[in-house]
């Protein structure tokens, strides 16, 4: 709470909900927040970077494994995060890509425009590559990208952004005239599981993956020099620089300190060997600096409560704040009837944004973690109580509406002595589809840096490691349950006894 | 207490009630009567404010009900549809004493009241903690009953208040709507489409067609002296008035 007091800046509903970090010192410390993507070679750097800022004196937090570059690009302006590893490519083609820029200078000073500065090349190329399995390429005879266009019938399966990106294969497929026709989007690492069993042939992949040879992939040559070149560097906030001097001079220590052969290899520890990140980061800080960082490694238990109060947190706050807006909602719903068409419209158009767009959408208003993670929950929570609440209060039949105003109620008395007793069936009924679907809807606001049973998920996926997966989808699903058995409990003591029973005595 | 004044009230381009004047006789039995969809239920619901008039209107203890308060002017009149509108959530007991406990009266006063109603309409003091659901027709209608008396009213409408019920049920309860009605000594207004009812029930019987009172009367000034053909042959076309009426007189 003592950080979120610090940060004047934020509104009321923030600081109720902000558990985020503010870069502000304490105790004399400055504090640095490093953000990395959801793949494996960004977290391990956004661990080497923490680790050397800690050496150089600042409280370091790693907000890890985040959704994409959108999410972190947009984290970075907010100040949220304050430096974060991107490469090259990625900077020109989807950061700046409304802009005209080419080579470092150019992009160094449109970045400065932003407040943001680019460090040298870290020393690797992690640019894309199109890859097969070694024995259907060597039966096929295709070495090279233009090799492929002989093969129609071929299946590709490009990662979402591969898919979307200026420089994928919308454009891939122009410059070597690509006849294929079955092309899938999907995530990066279900496509290394998906040609493994044969259900995809051609992939693309990242120069440094550590799967290249896991998988026995073969890289075909870019015979016509397509792709640009993916440096990695490193994007940091310029008011770091005043901010935590000593850190950024660490944290340049890095140019030129990384090679492919040391990525790739740092990568198969971590995924293939699953050696967490942190030690990864802290062998190679140790070999590279000479500087012994201290790991301290999560228990599965420890690790299980986090995730779960994350959960429960995510869930309990979003849902509640929507009961207490979307029972009034929806009593002004019935009570108004044009209104009601008004605000039934826009929470069932909320529900129609996709999640992950709602949770870009709120990083600019409520940072990354948990807040913006509440906040995408709570609009989705809204539609099925107002809707519920709304129809619950319709359906009451004439006769009961005429009886108790002809007593004498008072519209609120017969609002909360009659009408909302005899709807609490149906507004039960929407707040446990809302509960079920926000448990659920919750293992994504991981992709925004908020704790929950999202994390391992995300984590798992990232690793291919199955029993990770499953150490966030099963509880998740159990919760899903508990959520729904815990209403129909609730309903016992909530709904009224008379709307229970079915017929006479 | 209670009086019309050019009343009428339109649903669309539908002429519902009116326009008519009417002045309710205190402390006497009044009943509306007319074919289906005459605009009896139309008329007192514009008697209790459940509907505003669009001309004219209803004046209650010389105040227009488009100025009073109504809620407050309704603890005042007491009211029993068709069905009894009882709140399926709540135990007969609770929605007798709704508007008591709402009110904030006293658990003993409340008591001695609900006693005091239960003995009046005979109702079983054990079926007051059931729920609708678990009451027969019959008892509803006097769980109703209850309800509408509690605040102890100056006027009780009724919409055919027995107009569910079988026919054995209905003339028992009938006779002690009779009764009841009689040892209150209250303004009653009641509606329903039944001949014998009417006579039977009533001092004064207002006969209405198409929204318009026809007739207003005894019932022996209906039978023998009768304002139209149509009154004529309304009170004809139902049995049983002739036998009560040479019954009773
Ligand atoms: N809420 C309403 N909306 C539209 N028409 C109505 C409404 N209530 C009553 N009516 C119409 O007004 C007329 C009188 O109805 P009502 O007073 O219920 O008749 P009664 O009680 O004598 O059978 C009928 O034609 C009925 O269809
Ligand atoms: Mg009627």
């Amino acid at each position: 709470m003592r950080r979120a007091l610090q940060c004047p800046a934020r509104g009321a509903l923030v600081g109720l909900l902000a558990v985020a970090a503010c870069s502000t010192p304490i105790d004399g410390r400055p504090v640095v927040v490093v953000g990395s993507k959801a793949f494996t070679e960004a977290v391990v750097l956004g661990e080497v970077i923490a680790q050397l800022a800690e050496h150089a004196g600042a409280d370091a937090d790693h907000r890890r494994q985040l959704g994409g570059t959108r999410i972190l690009w947009e984290a970075l302006l907010a100040g949220e995060i304050d430096v974060y590893a991107e490469y090259t490519g990625t900077i020109v083609e989807e950061i700046l890509a409304a802009t005209d820029v080419a080579g470092d200078d150019q992009v160094g000073r449109e970045l400065e425009r932003h407040g943001v500065r680019m460090s040298g090349h870290l020393g690797f190329n992690n640019t894309y590559v199109i890859g097969m399995l070694e024995d259907v390429a060597e039966e096929l005879e295709i070495r090279t990208v233009s090799d492929l266009a002989a093969h129609p019938a071929l299946r590709f399966g490009f990662s979402n952004e591969f898919m979307d990106r200026g420089d994928g294969w919308p454009s891939l497929r122009t410059r070597y005239a690509l006849p294929q026709e079955n092309v899938r989007g999907l995530d990066h690492d279900l496509a290394y599981r998906s040609i493994e069993s044969r259900s995809i042939d051609v992939i693309d992949l990242y120069s440094t993956d550590a799967e290249i040879e896991f998988y026995g992939l073969r890289p075909l040559e870019d015979n016509l020099g397509h792709f640009p070149a993916y440096q990695a560097v490193l994007l940091f906030r310029d008011d770091l620089v005043e901010r935590a001097p000593a850190v950024v001079e660490a944290i340049l220590g890095l140019e030129g300190a990384i090679d492919e052969g040391e990525m790739v290899a740092m990568n198969a520890r971590a995924k293939l060997e699953l050696v967490p990140e942190s030690v990864v980061a802290a062998e190679f800080v140790e070999a590279r600096f000479g500087l012994q960082t201290e790991v301290v490694l999560e228990g599965l238990l420890d690790r299980f409560a986090r995730n779960l109060r994350g959960h429960l947190w995510l869930v309990s706050v979003s849902l509640l704040a929507a009961i207490i807006i979307a029972v009034p909602l929806g009593v002004v719903a019935a009570r108004l009837p044009r209104l009601g068409l008004g605000i039934l419209g826009v929470v069932g158009i909320v529900q129609t944004i996709p999640s992950l767009a709602l949770f870009v959408f709120m990083i600019p208003l409520l940072g990354i973690g948990a807040p913006p993670a509440i906040a995408a929950l709570f609009f989705y929570s809204l539609l099925p109580i107002v809707r519920n609440t709304h129809a619950g209060l319709m359906s009451i039949p004439a006769a009961y509406l005429d009886s108790a105003a002809a007593l004498g109620l008072t519209p609120a008395a017969r609002l909360r002595l009659v009408e909302l007793p005899m709807a609490s069936v149906s507004i039960l009924a929407g707040i446990k589809t809302s509960a079920v679907i926000n448990v659920g809807t919750a293992t994504l606001a991981a992709l925004i840096g908020a704790e929950g049973f999202g994390q391992p998920i995300l984590t798992g996926i990232r690793l291919a490691d199955e029993s990770l997966i499953m150490e966030g989808a099963v509880p998740a699903a159990l919760l899903a349950l508990a959520a729904q058995g815990c209403f129909e409990l609730a309903e016992r003591w909530l709904v009224p006894r008379g709307l229970r029973i079915e017929s006479g005595a | 207490m209670l009086e019309l004044e050019e009343v009428s009230k339109r649903f669309g381009d539908q002429v519902a009630v009116g326009p008519l004047s009417l002045k309710i006789a205190q402390a006497e039995t009044t009943v509306l009567i007319g074919p289906s969809g005459c605009g009896k239920s139309t008329l007192i619901r514009l008697m209790i404010g459940l509907l505003a008039p669009d001309t004219g209107s209803v004046i209650f203890d010389g105040e227009s009900l488009a100025v009073a308060d109504l809620p407050t002017v309704r603890r005042r009149m007491g009211y029993v549809i068709q069905e009894g509108g009882l709140f399926p959530h709540l135990t007969a007991r609770r929605n007798v004493t709704l508007m008591a406990r709402h009110l904030g009266w006293d658990p003993g006063r409340i008591e001695s009241r609900v006693a005091e109603l239960a003995t009046l309409t005979h109702f079983p003091l054990d079926a007051l903690e059931r729920y609708p659901v678990q009451l027969s027709g019959g008892q509803r209608q006097r769980v109703s009953l209850m309800r509408a008396l509690m605040l102890d009213p100056e006027i009780l409408l009724l919409d055919e208040p027995l107009g569910a019920l079988d026919p054995m049920i209905r003339a028992e309860l009938q006779g002690e709507l009779r009764e009841i009605f009689r040892a209150l000594n209250k303004t009653v207004i009641l509606v329903t489409h039944d001949m014998g009812e009417a006579g039977y029930i009533g001092d004064t019987i207002v006969l209405m067609r198409e929204g318009r009172i026809v007739q207003q009367g005894g019932l022996r000034d209906l039978v023998e002296t009768p304002a139209e053909d149509f009154v004529h042959r309304f009170v004809h076309a139902q049995r049983g008035a002739r036998e009560i009426l040479g019954g009773g007189g």
